[in-house]
């Protein structure tokens, strides 16, 4: 649905996006991660049609961006890292004005309306004053008004950003129900989030994609770590045992052993944390019982600053 | 409903929901009341045609100041809450957005100029007004207030702040006001140049004397127009930054 080559956009000599191309499918749920200043934002504009590209193209449906801005613009939704909203009007007031300004019919504006506060669940807000909201429903009318003309894209930039946990929960609830709807593109730093709610990463850094896939498939493309902790019928040498039996499993490059006590035992064990099964498996085929087996980090975390650390190695 | 009419109108509730819009009138009605009150009530024996003529060209020195305060807020403060995103990624074009915002205005301005007609009404009185005097005047009014807001308009997109607006539309307007000015003191053919530009002194006085001269009433709109697609074009650059 969206094909991206070679985007670039520079302020001044800065390039904030650099030579950045990617494909996303129709019905997909991307996460664009990266840290602030990445290219995040930028990126998002320009398929947001806010900003105009330095160099290359962006088609969306097969419609070229700079030719076709118009016939683009009515088939997105917008929600900027700010959302766009007027102090001043009440909730319903506000999302009529935005599903006409998006060019849609006045007899289906009225009932638009009405659902996209139901999705965001701001029914009960219908005529409040926007400028009396908190952050967290000022968030959630940002995604109504960025839903409420049933856009097949679904911009939302750093939507969690600034809610407290329980609002994050709920947010995340929200895009997941608008799974299914629209294409959805959404960008956080913060790892977990994006996980959860998204079918594939575009990993960015310094304006450029340093990775892309699911979570998975990035994992395989690091080393991660295993905490793994044993016990076993044996009371000597376990330790030495699971080390073995690792080891002859070929599974994993390297394991340490942090703390070995009568029958239980923490390793260290570097392994992809995708082969988290086989080495399970492997172990309870050797008898040995296994009572805890972790992340060794925060998986994407690792993932993520193996990607922008390999990139920096490269530039 | 056209876009153009769309923004202008919720632009033109917020007007009336804020209270900086009656804010200004009440103080310009105010003001402008004291000042006739006083011109027209002291002082020797006047004419009917002198009293009106007076009170036009005193309304003519209210619009820019208007114009300064209706449009300061039009696409300055968009910039500053970020809601010129929301216009930015709608299908919309830019110069929709920016004759949309000019048009709130522009009807501001007119509900303003409504207000202020009870002063040539008093003078029916005690003496007899011509209405096409009445029609030329009000004509003229709305005139160099459309060329004032299309200036403050433009002023707006320029600035990120709403008081940089109303230093950098000031600017302008003071300047184009002063041209009039330095048309006297110029020779040729700098002064045709400056009598060309000049907002008030030479293309205003006729019809506060009940004349309308078509070249006058080209020029507001002509203002008006640069004012406008310059705006717009300020607009456009932005996409690019």
């Amino acid at each position: 649905m969206i094909e991206v080559e070679k985007l670039s956009k520079y302020y001044d000599e800065r390039a904030a996006v650099a030579d950045l191309s990617f494909d996303i499918g129709r019905g997909e749920v991307i996460g664009f991660l990266g840290l602030n200043g990445a290219g995040k934002s930028t990126t998002l504009r320009i398929l947001g049609c806010v900003l105009l590209p330095t160099s290359g193209s962006v088609r969306i449906d097969g419609k070229d961006l700079a030719s076709q801005p118009h016939e683009i613009r009515k088939q997105i939704g917008f929600l900027p890292d700010t959302p766009p909203l007027y102090d001043e009007m009440t909730v319903g007031d506000y999302l009529r004005f935005v599903a006409r300004l998006r060019g849609m019919e006045s007899s289906k504006v009225e009932g638009a309306v009405r659902e996209a506060e139901e999705k965001t669940a701001l029914s009960d807000a219908h005529e409040v004053v926007i400028s009396s909201l908190s952050h967290g429903f000022r968030q959630r009318v940002g995604v109504a008004q960025a839903i409420v003309h049933k856009p097949a894209l679904l911009i939302l930039d750093e939507p969690t950003s600034g809610l407290d946990p329980v609002q994050i929960v709920q947010m995340r609830e929200l895009i997941r129900g608008l799974r299914g709807h629209h294409t959805i593109l959404l960008s956080s730093h913060i790892l977990s989030e994006i996980s959860q709610t998204c079918d594939r990463l575009l990993v960015i850094h310094d304006g450029r994609l340093v990775g892309q896939g699911t979570e998975n498939e990035l994992a395989g493309t690091g080393s991660g770590q295993v905490e793994l902790e044993v016990v076993g019928a044996t009371e000597r040498g376990l330790g030495d045992q699971v080390i073995s039996v690792l080891k002859a499993s070929g599974l994993v490059k390297n394991v340490v052993i942090k703390h070995e006590s009568s029958g239980l035992v923490s390793l260290t064990v570097e392994a992809p944390p995708t082969l988290r099964p086989q080495i399970v498996r492997a172990l309870v085929a050797a008898n040995i019982d296994i009572q805890r087996i972790d992340y060794g980090a925060p998986e994407l975390e690792s993932i993520f600053m193996q990607l922008t650390k390999t990139s920096q190695g490269a530039s | 409903m056209s876009p153009t009419l769309l923004i202008a109108r919720r632009e033109l509730s917020s007007y009336l929901r804020s209270w900086n819009g009656y804010i200004i009138i009440a103080i310009l009605l105010a003001v402008g009341g004291l000042l006739f009150n006083s011109a027209v009530l002291g002082g020797a024996e006047k004419r009917s045609s002198e009293v009106v003529a007076f009170f036009f060209f005193g309304a003519s020195g209210f619009v820019p100041i208007a114009s300064v305060f209706f449009t300061m807020r039009l696409i300055a403060e968009e910039r500053q809450t970020g809601t010129v995103n929301l216009l930015y990624s709608s299908p919309i074009t830019d110069s929709q957005i920016v004759v949309g915002k000019y048009l709130s205005a522009l009807v501001f301005m007119f509900v303003f100029l409504l207000l202020t007609s009870y002063m040539p009404m008093l003078v029916l009185v005690n003496g007899k007004v011509s209405w096409g005097h009445l029609a030329s005047g009000y004509l003229g009014l709305l005139l160099l207030g459309s060329a004032c807001i299309a200036i403050g308009t433009f002023g707006s997109s320029l600035a990120k702040s709403q008081i940089l607006a109303v230093v950098i539309t000031t600017a302008i307007v003071v300047a184009m006001l002063t041209c009039w000015y330095l048309a006297k003191v110029t020779d040729r053919p700098l002064n045709d140049l400056f009598s060309a530009l000049a907002l008030h002194g030479i293309h205003f006085p006729p019809f506060s004397q009940g004349i309308v001269h078509m070249r006058d009433v080209v020029y507001y709109l002509g203002v008006t127009y640069v004012a406008l697609f310059s705006a717009t074009r300020v607009l456009e650059a932005r996409r690019w930054r």
